[in-house]
């Protein structure tokens, strides 16, 4: 857990027992902002799609049983499709949600954000993401470390062949 | 070929007794029955756990001596951890981006009605 107090520092934990991948961060921020910045389609396109990459939206209609599709593309000219439904929407307090890539259509993900208020204006959010099994979650943990961290992969090449 | 080591070394790691091990071996070599010898288990459930750990490349036996002791390849489970890093580093930048939308909605709310001291801002009016 994140005790620093001059520093909203991220904080990544891998599950033992089941393939969840825990992110807790907090914010500046108070808990209805940080729900609204989650939630409404325009906000969300500003922050959450990958660097370097442009998020376009097709639809977020964010309440229960709703649905959401979006899309990102690079200077490459590569995009990348992505989409889910929303199974629970519980404002400043929790959404759930459901989370697949094209690329990779048998894969989905469940997604939990618990959004918690911290007095003084400040919040804390904790999402759980619960994949199908370890092989999917580590995938997707590597799937961050794509842009740029190909020669990583290749390090590894190098040395286990030296094993 | 990189994907499936990854997931190996991911999945060998998923295990509190190895993770336990590999803890254990980053102090210095030991044997299986050494490495055994705290555990309420079989010399054959640590053995098999080292398997585990050596196909993944996290391990290795030596071949020279009697006692065979068993190696942590310090340099694969620091990419492990590099890897994880990394993927932290990317959650931050996006959540960087998420501190500025929230500075921006807070100017906002600054604008339209001045904020009473002390009180949550709660314009949906949801709160718990």
């Amino acid at each position: 857990m994140n005790t620093s107090t001059t520093r909203n520092q991220t904080s990544i934990e891998l599950g033992d027992t089941v393939p969840t991948v825990t992110i807790t961060r907090e914010f500046d921020a108070p808990v209805a902002h940080l729900f609204r910045a989650w939630t409404e389609g325009d906000l969300v396109a500003r922050w959450l799609g990958p660097r370097s990459q442009t998020m376009h939206i097709e639809r977020y209609d964010c309440e229960t049983g709703g649905a959401w599709r979006w899309w990102s593309s690079g200077e490459d000219g590569v995009e990348h499709h992505f989409y889910g439904s929303f199974h629970d929407v519980r404002p400043n307090d929790r959404l759930v949600q459901t989370f697949t890539y094209e690329g990779f259509p048998d894969s989905v993900s469940l997604e939990t954000a618990t959004f918690e208020d911290l007095g003084d204006g400040r919040s804390r959010v904790v999402t759980v993401s619960l994949v199908d099994s370890f092989e999917d979650r580590d995938a997707f943990v590597a799937s961050g470390m794509e842009h740029g961290v190909v020669e990583g992969y290749e390090k590894l090449d190098e040395l286990l062949a030296t094993l | 070929m990189a994907a499936d080591q990854l997931s190996r070394v991911f999945s060998a790691l998923s295990d509190p007794t190895r993770r336990d091990l590999v803890a254990r071996l980053a102090v210095g070599d030991a044997t299986v029955n050494e490495l055994a010898a705290p555990y309420d288990v079989t010399l054959q459930a640590v053995s098999k756990h080292l398997k585990v750990l050596e196909d993944a490349g996290l391990v290795t036996r030596t071949r020279d001596a009697q006692r065979r002791p068993c190696h942590l390849e310090a340099e694969v489970f620091d990419l492990m951890t590099k890897w994880i890093e990394r993927y932290r580093r990317e959650a931050e930048e996006r959540f960087t981006r998420l501190d500025a939308v929230l500075a921006e909605m807070r100017e906002q709310d600054g604008d339209d009605q001045p904020r009473k001291q002390g009180s949550s801002d709660d314009r949906t009016g949801a709160g718990r």
